[in-house]
């Protein structure tokens, strides 16, 4: 369902959108501050949201100040929004029993759907969610886990009033206004939200709440508040044609990284995107019960490209290709567009301060 | 289409035969243990399976006995690793766990009335013991068999017999080559490329399956073009990092290849560029 056209729900009214959400049997989950950073996790009431809260975020920096705004959505993201929910960083896929004459049973988790609202995407996070999505369950095999939890899901996404260092969304397309995939969005405005579905199941929630017809002048300043949120983005990530990044692997840029890259995966552990888990036993004590697990991964790690006794990716410089060509590049070929949504995570929570567009920019021809 | 839910689960089977095939190869014989999944099971050569060893995890194995073949699923095991040491430890009568089967096998269907020239190098090559024996099985459907071994150590060839077998066979011939020989070496001394030039197959009219390592299938791809044969009649069988083997983990991609879903047998202008790239 495309984005509807927008009521109003006015500040103080903001709770009864909780309410009605608790109403109809979802677990709030949403942004609140913990140690220094914005995180996404359960909550009961408005006043945990991140209330004048905002990001300052550098290529290597993310600090949190704080002010008398009211706004509980003017900032730009944390390092995690929905991945974690959707592909936990760790999870059980099944687990195998024997019994005494060496029978094997295999049994899967029970994977029942709990209901979670989500309040607060923000719409770099709802374009990561549709790639998820498309890996997931679109592809060959669908991943019945990733499934269920998708299943339980409601979606408030909110436009973005702001813009960190980092963004560029606008870049890539993805935002700073939420488009589509959510069940209802919000615009934040100093007095309240414009408040739209696009679902049926966001539609149900409507009238359930006291929504004032949208003023014109609320949708004029939602409108310049999107147009100053892309005008604040100072970078912005160059189209890369398909091949555009691969035929570049013996340009010098790549060592140029390498050297200051330390393989540490952070970008790949904070992308949105970034799907790589890794699968491994752990077997009870007792010998009896085995639980195969699977686990975040990165490609930066050593064991990503290593078959027995053969590397495919001996170096950093090998690893941070793998990384960049496979989530610009290869990604189109895989999914039909970039693995990017411009949520600039990648850069903010990089140690060695490597800067992803800038580096982008350079290889893939363009300028920074 | 999403597949069946089943695919990301193993099921029992019991090890039915173990054999020994040299120090560190072996076969496995096995059985699924449920009747209605024995029904169910389907796979053609070039297919593999996620074998899992109670405890230890699992490890992906080609399948290597014939589609026709009544239950028993056979694997070819070379001991390598952690998982594959254990495999090595089972008896008959012994249970693991099977998924699959996975990714897109040998093109038969393709080759049907053609030469068909079976290349491979190393230790044994499994994924295409089971295209040998699926065409020798169906001498009517191809025109000629060739099959081209090479080793590096004359010592290293194992199932020797196996190919003296096939060599006797009306329409089948066998080329082997070892790098280095001893005296009692009574075949091709050289590189196994060097056999393309003595092999009877009709290049203009074949298809040509490769399994090895990722140099000598692509020495041997580029030499059987420069022979004329088609680009779109070569095979080649690719190996990564298979974890969940239905195209999630992301460790076997080749570019913007799942090899566990897009391969293992690709055609070799699809990869030809990777095969020539480092750290891809």
């Amino acid at each position: 369902m495309e984005r509807q056209a927008p009521r109003f729900l006015a500040r103080q009214n903001f709770p009864l959108l909780l309410e009605q959400l608790v109403e109809h049997g979802y677990r709030l989950h949403g942004p609140q501050v913990r140690d220094g950073a914005i995180v996404y996790d359960t909550f009961h009431s408005v006043d945990q949201l991140p209330r004048g809260v905002q990001d300052q975020q550098q290529v290597g920096s993310y600090r949190l100040i704080t002010s008398s705004n009211k706004r509980l959505f003017h900032w730009a993201n944390g390092p995690q929004a929905l991945k974690p929910l959707l592909q936990p960083a760790r999870e059980v896929l099944w687990q195998a029993k024997r019994d005494a004459n060496g029978a094997l049973a295999f049994m899967v988790p029970e994977s029942s759907i709990a209901k979670v609202a989500v309040i607060g995407v923000k719409a770099c996070d709802m374009a990561a969610l549709a790639l998820q999505d498309q890996h997931f369950l679109q592809g060959e095999y669908e991943d019945p886990g990733y499934r269920a939890r998708r299943e339980g899901l409601f979606l408030v996404a909110v436009d973005c009033s702001y813009a960190a260092d980092t963004c560029f969304c606008a870049s890539t397309g993805d935002g700073p206004s939420a488009q589509t995939g959510f069940d209802l969005v919000l615009t934040e405005l100093e007095t309240g939200y414009l408040i739209a579905a696009g679902s049926d199941k966001g539609l149900s929630i409507l009238p359930h709440l006291p929504l004032l017809d949208a003023q014109p002048q609320d949708l004029d300043i939602a409108q310049q508040q999107h147009a100053d949120v892309v005008a604040m983005q100072s970078r912005a990530l160059q189209p890369i044609p398909i091949g555009g990044l691969d035929r570049q692997r013996g340009h010098p840029q790549w060592q140029d990284i390498a050297d200051r890259c330390l393989g540490c995966g952070n970008c790949t552990m904070v992308c949105p995107t970034c799907f790589c888990h890794h699968q491994k036993d752990e077997l009870a004590i007792k010998g009896d019960e085995s639980q195969h697990v699977r686990e975040w991964d990165s490609c930066f790690g050593e064991s990503h490209g290593e078959l027995t006794g053969f590397q495919v990716r001996k170096t950093i410089k090998h690893r941070y290709q793998q990384w960049m060509i496979h989530k610009l590049d290869s990604w189109q070929e895989q999914y039909g567009r970039s693995g990017c949504t411009g949520c600039g995570r990648c850069m903010s929570w990089c140690p060695a301060d490597i800067d992803f567009v800038k580096e982008a920019n350079v290889l893939g021809g363009g300028s920074e | 289409m999403s597949r069946d839910y089943q695919t990301q689960t193993p099921i029992a089977a019991r090890v039915v035969e173990f054999i020994q095939e040299s120090d560190a190869i072996f076969t496995l014989r096995l059985q699924l243990e449920d009747a209605a999944e024995r029904a169910r099971y389907q796979f053609m050569p070039g297919q593999f399976n996620m074998l899992y060893l109670f405890g230890v995890g699992e490890v992906p194995i080609s399948i290597v006995s014939d589609p026709l073949d009544d239950d028993i699923i056979d694997h070819t095991v070379r001991v390598v690793g952690r998982v594959t040491r254990g495999l090595a430890q089972l008896k008959k009568g012994d249970r693991l766990g099977l998924r699959g089967p996975f990714g897109h096998g040998w093109p038969l269907a393709l080759a049907r009335d053609k030469d068909l020239l079976i290349v491979t190098g190393g230790l044994g090559c499994a994924p295409v013991v089971s295209a040998i024996n699926y065409a020798l099985k169906r001498p009517e459907h191809y025109r000629k068999l060739s099959i081209v071994q090479g080793v590096k150590h004359a010592n290293d060839l194992i199932w020797q017999h196996r190919y003296d077998d096939w060599r006797e066979r009306e329409g089948v011939e066998v080329l082997l080559a070892a790098d280095e020989a001893g005296p009692a070496w009574p075949f091709h001394v050289g590189r196994i490329t060097e056999l393309l030039d003595h092999v009877t197959t009709a290049y203009d009219n074949c298809v040509v399956m490769i399994c090895g390592p990722e140099g000598l299938m692509q020495r041997a791809a580029e030499l059987l073009l420069e022979k004329g044969v088609p680009p779109y009649s070569i095979y080649l069988s690719m190996e990564r990092n298979m974890q969940c083997a239905v195209g999630h983990c992301g460790h076997c991609q080749l570019g913007a290849d799942f090899i566990c879903k897009d391969g293992p047998v690709f055609v070799y202008p699809d990869i030809r560029e990777r095969l020539l790239q480092e750290g891809v």
